[in-house]
């Protein structure tokens, strides 16, 4: 009795297309219309909600991660009745997506993980400046001068340090010493990260490029492992691969939520004021191109609120920007860290950064 | 039982030009296909310095590298997949049809998982070495860099290779190897003399696929730390918002996949392989004593393969769930991979069949230059087709834009090749007589093409479509900015938990990735074993 392949086929994906149209069914109901058909109908009833729809909905392009954010974004809504479609995405990505779209971008909000991707689309004229109550809520380092951008929540360039090899007795005072070859093989770092290319534009107004290229170049002469990203490089640390990493804080946190106590890398703060203590900013811009201003500076301005600021402290142990909110106690207090004397918008040419970057060999 | 293969050399007979109506929709389906090259085109053009960024020692030396990888992946799965294939098809080896399914598994991880798991085990202080201590050995082989990325991607594309070449030895008929066997030559002599030659078609368009993801793939060289041109051209997105730099790159990638497809096309020859209607099949080779080095070889496979990465996926769950992490249910995730990656097979089968039937049939400038740029979009990083997408989507056709045919669309031009290999090994194997006849007893063209033509490719067709359908499970850019808001799939659940270090988050969707692959691929396998031995 031969099969019939045509049947089988056929049963197979009916079954799998009826499985997904069930699934989507159980959840919580906005997604169901989509699955009907893709049909001409189906596309335009999407695109109206998500466009031209009621003035109390706004679109969010988020380049921070969903578990990290939808909590607050849930908040959000439950406080203000505003409804909030987030794409989520990379950062960089969600940037460029935006540069394509133009005029014609579906988002009201872009909130991203790095100054660099917001400075970017300002420069190209797609951002719209935000009222100064907004601004005025966040010291001057941490919002764009223009007024394009502010800051949501602050993070601590730090070097992890794996806790089984070293103490921190070990480690220097500067960042600027791990050009020392005593460091040979036994740094990580993610030199494609957007905080890492950030701190070293912030060393080149700091210190001057030379200063800047000189460091690029004894870290590169001392080995380094190269790491996709934060996280890796943390990783890394904890599994010994290499004893420090340069990173921003808060992934540490990840890792002692999911393995525990023991997970054998801990955060090391350079001294007051140098320059490996800078600290980066997660923000928020609304699109020139919004067709719902109103609501998406509501948005901005509930992450900036006491709730929203409280809701970064406790949960994604982030530092918060606004006055009155308590940082998470096992973190160490922005005050005490006294990061280097910079304005975020400063560091704009990442540009020159690169060209730094290349030719010091360290990226490609 | 008289038995005929007839091997046609050179045009077999004059052929009538293709229909207008099958080359205007071949050509309609290559436009589509051509739209991300179009948009690299754009942007590379506002690249004030694109002859000098093509023509840079970095730029060169990037290409070479990525040569040498693609290379040395392709070299490496025809390694693993020509003795498998034998061996789970023309011999007696025991449980074949179990090593089958399990050997065509590694298909189903997504790159990027495969690459996480591989560093977890094998890398410098990973589990491996955990367990190797104690014995005294202190360093492992570095698995970073070329060695590392080679390892991941010979082990999960290597199906690609296996798949149709067990297609083709299944559907071969088998009376002249046993005639070689039966004046004297060993069993492998046999295979190498008679069979092989018959299996170039499917072994080069396995081979075209396996080459054309090294070239697209970031996941595995990213993680694993390879400097290959999608990784470079991911690097210019994110670190620099260059556009028009990373276009240049990524036109360089396309002229590079251009040149291994005409490749290909040149291994094919002009033969045509057509059996005659009646096939015999052959007696099993008897392994005797070499059965246990067959039985090594493939558990070893599927061991570093499929067994390795599944563990860690376990590892990883059975971590968090220790340190008390809670796991929200997925369903819906599952449903709407499913849901996109099946609209995506449909969508690509139906692509290839106008363009297989064109290839084949009526061959000619006309016929291999519309196959040929219909493999442009499989050899691009995703994210410069979800950029294409993006660009002419929002701009062109909004309303369209971010919603489910769009993403469909986007899994067509990235992933159309796959279901065209298949469409074309299904159709080279059969006899245009059987056309012939038909229409000589009064059938009219698009009759004979329902009932005679398009049951013929099915089988091709539909591994085809199968191969669609579990590599959209796993895309990630196109589908991060293309699908409608909120439509998060398993793909997109895993990488907002890995990159965020929430591995025992990213367990939960990984391993139901895993298994909803698993099913339609054990299916297919095991109901092609079946076939095969009718």
């Amino acid at each position: 009795m031969p099969i019939r392949p045509l049947a089988l086929l056929a049963t197979i994906l009916s079954a799998l297309l009826l499985v997904a149209v069930a699934a989507c069914g159980d959840d919580d109901g906005e997604e169901t219309t989509p699955t009907a058909a893709p049909t001409g109908t189906t596309t335009e009833s999407t695109t109206a909600a998500a466009t031209d729809g009621p003035s109390d909905s706004i679109t969010v392009y988020s380049g921070r991660s969903e578990t990290l954010v939808q909590p607050v974004i849930d908040q959000f809504e439950e406080a203000t009745g505003i409804e909030v479609n987030v794409r989520y995405g990379d950062t960089a990505e969600m940037a460029a997506t935006i540069l394509e779209e133009g005029g014609n971008s579906p988002a009201d909000v872009f909130f991203a993980q790095d100054g660099g991707a917001l400075g970017a689309l300002a420069s190209e004229g797609l951002l719209t400046p935000l009222p100064d109550d907004i601004l005025n809520l966040v010291d001057t380092p941490y919002r764009s001068h223009d007024g394009f951008w502010v800051g949501i929540s602050g993070r601590a360039r730090v070097v992890a340090y794996n806790t089984e090899e070293l103490t921190e007795a070990d480690l220097p005072g500067s960042i600027l010493d791990f050009t020392d070859p005593q460091w040979d093989g036994r740094i990580g770092w993610a030199p494609t990260n957007g905080s890492l290319q950030a701190f070293v534009t912030a060393l080149r107004i700091l210190d001057g490029d030379d200063a800047a290229r000189a460091w690029l170049e004894g870290i590169q002469a001392n080995n380094p492992s190269v790491y996709e990203g934060n996280t890796q490089v943390v990783e890394g640390v904890a599994n010994g691969e290499v004893d420090v990493g340069f990173v921003n804080h808060y992934y540490l946190y990840r890792f002692l939520e999911e393995q525990g106590e023991s997970f054998p890398a801990r955060n090391y703060y350079t001294e007051a004021g140098d320059p490996g203590s800078l600290i980066n900013i997660a923000g928020a811009s609304i699109l020139e191109s919004s067709g719902n201003k109103a609501a998406a500076e509501e948005f901005i301005r509930y992450m900036l609120s006491t709730e929203g600021q409280q809701y970064f402290a406790d949960e994604t142990f982030e530092y918060p920007l606004i006055d009155g909110v308590e940082t998470h106690p096992d973190l160490v207090p922005l005050a005490q860290i006294q990061p280097p004397d910079i304005d975020l918008s400063d560091l704009e040419d990442l540009e020159g950064t690169l060209d730094l970057m290349r030719e010091a060999g360290v990226l490609p | 039982m008289a038995i005929s293969v007839r091997v046609f050399g050179g045009a077999a007979s004059p052929r009538a030009p293709a229909p207008p109506l099958l080359s205007l929709i071949a050509a309609l389906v290559a436009a589509g296909m051509l739209l991300p090259v179009a948009y690299l085109a754009i942007r590379a053009s506002e690249n004030g310095a694109l002859l000098e960024t093509l023509t840079a020692d970095s730029t060169l030396q990037t290409l070479l590298r990525t040569c040498l990888l693609a290379g040395a992946v392709a070299a490496g799965t025809v390694a693993i997949a020509l003795p498998a294939a034998w061996l789970t098809t023309a011999t007696d080896l025991p449980l074949r049809r179990l090593w089958a399914v399990l050997l065509c598994l590694p298909l189903v991880f997504p790159s990027y998982v495969g690459a996480f798991a591989m560093v977890a085990a094998l890398g410098p202080r990973g589990m491996l070495q955990d367990v190797l201590s104690p014995l005294g050995v202190d360093t492992l082989p570095q698995i970073y860099g070329f060695r590392g990325a080679w390892l991941v991607l010979t082990l999960f594309t290597f199906p690609y290779v296996l798949i149709p070449v067990r297609a083709t030895i299944a559907g071969l008929d088998r009376s002249m190897e046993e005639a070689a066997r039966s004046l004297g030559a060993s069993p492998v002599a046999a295979f190498a003399r008679v069979t092989l030659p018959q299996l170039r078609p499917a072994l080069a368009a396995g081979l075209l696929l396996v080459v054309l993801y090294v070239l697209s793939d970031f996941g595995a060289v990213s993680i694993l730390r390879f400097d290959s041109l999608t990784r470079v051209i991911f690097i210019q997105y994110k670190s620099a918002f260059d556009r028009s730099e990373a276009a240049s790159l990524a036109l360089l990638l396309v002229a590079v996949a251009m040149l291994v497809v005409w490749l290909e096309a040149g291994t094919r020859g002009r033969a045509q392989y057509h059996t005659a209607a009646v096939r015999k099949r052959a007696a099993p080779v008897r392994l005797g004593g070499w059965k246990w080095p067959a039985l090594a070889f493939c558990f070893a496979i599927v061991a570093i393969s499929l067994i390795l990465p599944m563990s860690v996926l376990v590892y990883w769950l059975v971590r968090g769930l220790d340190s008390g992490q809670s796991f929200a249910f997925i369903w819906g995730a599952a449903g709407r991979s499913i849901q996109a990656s099946g609209f995506g097979a449909l969508a690509c089968m139906a692509a290839a069949l106008p363009v297989a039937v064109l290839s084949v049939r009526y061959p000619g400038l006309i016929s291999s230059v519309v196959e040929r740029v219909s493999y442009s979009g499989y050899a691009l990083p995703g994210i410069s087709i979800a950029l294409a997408l993006v660009f002419f989507g929002a701009n062109y056709a909004p309303a369209l834009y971010q919603t489910l045919p769009l993403l469909i669309f986007a899994y067509a031009v990235r992933f159309m090749p796959q279901a065209l290999g298949g469409a074309r090994a299904s159709l080279l194997q059969t006899n245009p007589k059987t056309e012939e006849a038909a229409r000589s007893l009064g059938g009219n063209r698009i009759r004979v093409f329902g009932r005679i033509t398009v049951p013929q490719m099915l089988p091709g067709l539909t591994g085809g479509g199968l191969l669609v359908f579990l590599t959209a499970m796993k895309e990630l850019p196109a589908t991060l900015l293309l699908a409608p808001i909120g439509f998060d799939t398993l793909a997109t659940q895993i990488w907002s938990s890995t990159t965020e270090a929430m591995f025992a988050r990213a367990a939960v969707p990984a391993i139901l990735l895993v298994l909803i692959s698993a099913i339609p691929t054990t299916i297919m396998v095991w109901r092609d074993n079946v076939r095969s031995s009718i």
